[in-house]
């Protein structure tokens, strides 16, 4: 990094704040992920049933895909029958539109939100925004990711790469902008900075007249929905408002209330590492009275999105990743995303699980999107944590496969042959080599040796998120060609 | 053509179906060998269990018998220091006899800045579960709206045991109606969104205090 003349570089001192910015921010994950992974450990160990449970939530899920026209076909009755509506969006474009015309309804400017990754995928604050609705984040960490400007880079905990000075000169700065300022003075205590949200907010929740939602689950035979939270804005979105609209993919179905037996209890532990998290709230429809006694809004939409979904459920080894209850546990085992932090996944999904969703859901057209299956090691630790016995490791190959070799894949519904990329010789190679091991008999899916070999046969230096890991290790000194490209991809060439 | 006959059409094409008809029947497949309940334990072992968890998780835990519940919730709303407090329309009226706080009374037009000056809540509950530490709240007229225990800084529940403990979540599930809202409530209000550490009380009440009540 001698000059800062390539294109779209920014000059030295920039690059170097940048790094040494990258360097708090790996400290930062660092941290956390290796907290909550012990704790997690410890919690699920609790369970002297885990493996049966986590099978039966993968079979629970598989079950629903295989059949989900007639689940979403039940619970849009039952929704119904309960006094809610149901919408159905195709795409982003559509659900944003659909969401902005019930807001626009009611005749407010201000939502207040409740953390959800479905309206994060689709853009709704920038449509929302667009339409002149203001939406307000509530959930700690996503306020802290609004009011920084910034972007999330973990499932669970949107600013984990933000320490508590960072997160205290953000309140100060930003909080008087959009509604009662920050105390002064406001120290860095965790447990200060969580007051400054509370008052913040409270003056929001007490006023808001529209709520916007996600859903962990939405229950079929009964049209339930169920958000699982820490804080209790959630409860707060989905209790004082007067309309609430919820936005949630069609993976997200099961079929009975007794099914969720299985992820009340395995949600939790994987997720927070808590043997129950603090609040989780189940509502059908408009409630028992219908919404008349005022106990919850009395108008309630539900928007299911598909956005790619049945794209993925078209794919048979892809497909599994729609049982993804995003607990965000293979996020906080992943050595990739630990140093590579979130940002470089290009998506609100990061880590293990957005290297094998995103390329299915948004297609692999885009370079940060072809490069995602190789952000990976395939050490298996995400498989091991994951709930729903995702085997990420296996997509991962089969994604890269594609994009180095073309295949056949849905897009939008349709058929298509995809054509292999550009500049993925090497993978190629190495998946052809790959693919002879998947295809001998005995081999199949022998699991850690299988993936250990396919691993020795990739690319020594991992192109997309996972070049920011073997960026860091210790003896190759970063060549200025690849970080260019890194910094041309990520930043843009606007600075 | 709809959005909806287009998500429908396009899931169809994606995992082709057993006969088709709207009548052929689904036959789950889900292994449900995992276990109803982790471990046997006497009623006793229940509720100590339930206290545990919930202790655990920063709730402040009680324990009364019907005749000392009247001083012990007078006792909690004192030491809170509360001036008033907030009553659902069906709570026992004797468990405020010997409390001298003011009632406030949830009305279908209180609006949420009415509650945001009442200082605390005493409710019932659905049930309890044993091993998470989890009270359920389902709306019933000894517990009220959802927004009465969501407002006030400071909630009281009341919990009948041994009869309102379940041990797992699997019993729990048995023994509510999803027709009905359900709260589950684990402890107070959290959150670790900063640098992973635990702060109790966002939004929700900051401090729960759960009174189990039975023979001791
Ligand atoms: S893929 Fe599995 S481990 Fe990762 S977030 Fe989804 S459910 Fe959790």
């Amino acid at each position: 990094m001698t000059g800062g003349t390539y294109l779209g570089m920014p000059a030295f001192p920039v690059a170097a704040r940048e790094a040494v910015r990258d360097g708090v921010l790996r400290a930062n994950l660092r941290r956390a992920t290796h907290t909550i992974r012990d704790r997690r450990a410890r919690a699920v160990a609790e369970l002297a049933d885990w493996d049966r449970l986590r099978a039966a939530g993968a079979a629970v899920k598989d079950h629903t895909l295989r059949h989900l026209d007639r689940y979403l076909l039940q619970l849009e009755e039952a929704v119904n029958a309960a006094g809610g509506t149901v919408h159905w969006a195709v795409d982003a474009d559509e659900a944003n539109r659909i969401v902005t015309e019930i807001v626009r309804a009611t005749g407010e400017r201000e939502v207040v939100k409740v953390k959800s990754m479905a309206t994060q995928e689709i853009g709704l604050n920038e449509a929302l925004e667009a339409a002149g609705i203001a939406a307000y984040e509530t959930d700690l960490a996503e306020l802290i990711v609004q009011l920084g400007h910034d972007r999330p880079s973990h499932i669970l905990v949107p600013a984990i790469h933000r320490n508590r000075a960072e997160i205290r000169d953000i309140f100060r700065a930003e909080m008087g902008r959009w509604g009662r300022p920050a105390p002064d003075p406001l120290g860095d205590d965790p447990r200060e900075l969580a007051e400054a949200a509370r008052l913040h907010l409270r003056e929001k929740f007490l006023h808001a007249k529209v709520a916007v939602s996600g859903a962990n689950f939405m229950v079929a035979e009964t049209g339930t929905m169920v958000v699982f939270e820490s804080e209790g804005n959630g409860r707060m979105c989905l209790t004082l408002p007067e309309t609430l609209i919820s936005v949630v993919g069609i993976e997200k179905v099961v079929p009975t209330f007794r099914d969720l037996e299985i992820f009340l209890q395995t949600l939790p532990r994987s997720s927070t590492a808590e043997r129950m998290n603090p609040y989780t709230t189940m509502w059908t429809g408009l409630g028992p009275s219908r919404g008349a006694d005022g106990d919850g809004p009395s108008a309630f939409h539900l928007v299911l999105l598909d956005n790619g979904r049945t794209d993925t459920l078209a794919d048979e080894t892809g497909r599994q990743a729609l049982r993804c209850i995003r607990c965000s546990a293979c996020l906080n085992v992943c050595p990739v995303y630990e140093r590579a932090g979130g940002h470089a996944y290009g998506s609100v999904y990061p880590g293990p699980i957005g290297a094998v969703l995103s390329p299915q859901l948004r297609g692999t057209d885009s370079d940060i999107d072809a490069s995602l299956p190789f952000a990976s090691t395939l050490c298996g630790a995400c498989y091991e944590v994951c709930p729903v016995a995702i085997d990420i490791p296996e997509i991962l190959v089969h994604l890269r496969e594609r994009v180095a070799q073309g295949g056949p894949a849905t897009r939008d519904g349709i058929r298509v042959r995809i054509r292999p990329a550009h500049g993925h010789a090497a993978e190629r190679a190495a998946m052809r080599a790959a693919r002879l091991l998947l295809d001998r008999p005995g081999a199949l899916r022998a699991g850690e040796r299988l993936l250990a070999r396919a691993r020795r046969l990739a690319p020594r230096r991992l192109p997309g998120p996972g070049r920011a890991w073997t960026d860091t290790r210790e003896l190759p000194p970063v060549p200025a060609e690849s970080f260019r490209d890194w910094w041309t991809r990520e930043r843009g060439t606007g600075r | 053509m709809t959005s909806k006959d287009r998500i429908l059409a396009r899931i169809r094409r994606a995992v082709p179906q057993p006969p088709p008809g709207p009548d052929a029947p689904v036959a789950p497949q889900i292994p449900r060998d995992y276990l109803r309940v982790h471990g046997a334990r006497t009623p006793r072992e229940r509720v100590d269990l339930l206290a545990a968890n919930l202790t655990e998780y920063r709730a402040l835990v009680h324990r009364t018998d019907e005749d000392g519940l009247p001083l012990l919730l007078a006792r909690l709303l004192a030491e809170r220091g509360s001036r008033t407090v907030l009553v659902p329309p069906g709570l026992p009226p004797y468990w405020l006899s010997a409390a001298d706080q003011t009632r406030v009374h949830d009305r279908e037009a209180s609006t949420p800045q009415e509650l945001d000056r009442v200082d605390s809540v005493v409710t019932g509950c659905a049930l309890a579960v044993a091993e998470t530490g989890t009270v359920v709240l389902d709306g019933a007229p000894d517990q009220g709206r959802r927004r009465i225990t969501l407002i006030p800084d400071h909630h009281v529940c009341v919990i009948r045991v041994p009869d309102q403990v379940v041990d797992s979540v699997p019993q729990a599930l048995e023994g509510l109606d999803p027709a009905r809202t359900l709260t589950w409530i684990s402890g107070p209000s959290a959150t670790s969104d900063i640098e992973l550490d635990r702060v109790e009380g966002v939004h929700g009440p900051r401090t729960l205090e759960v009174v189990l009540v039975g023979a001791q």
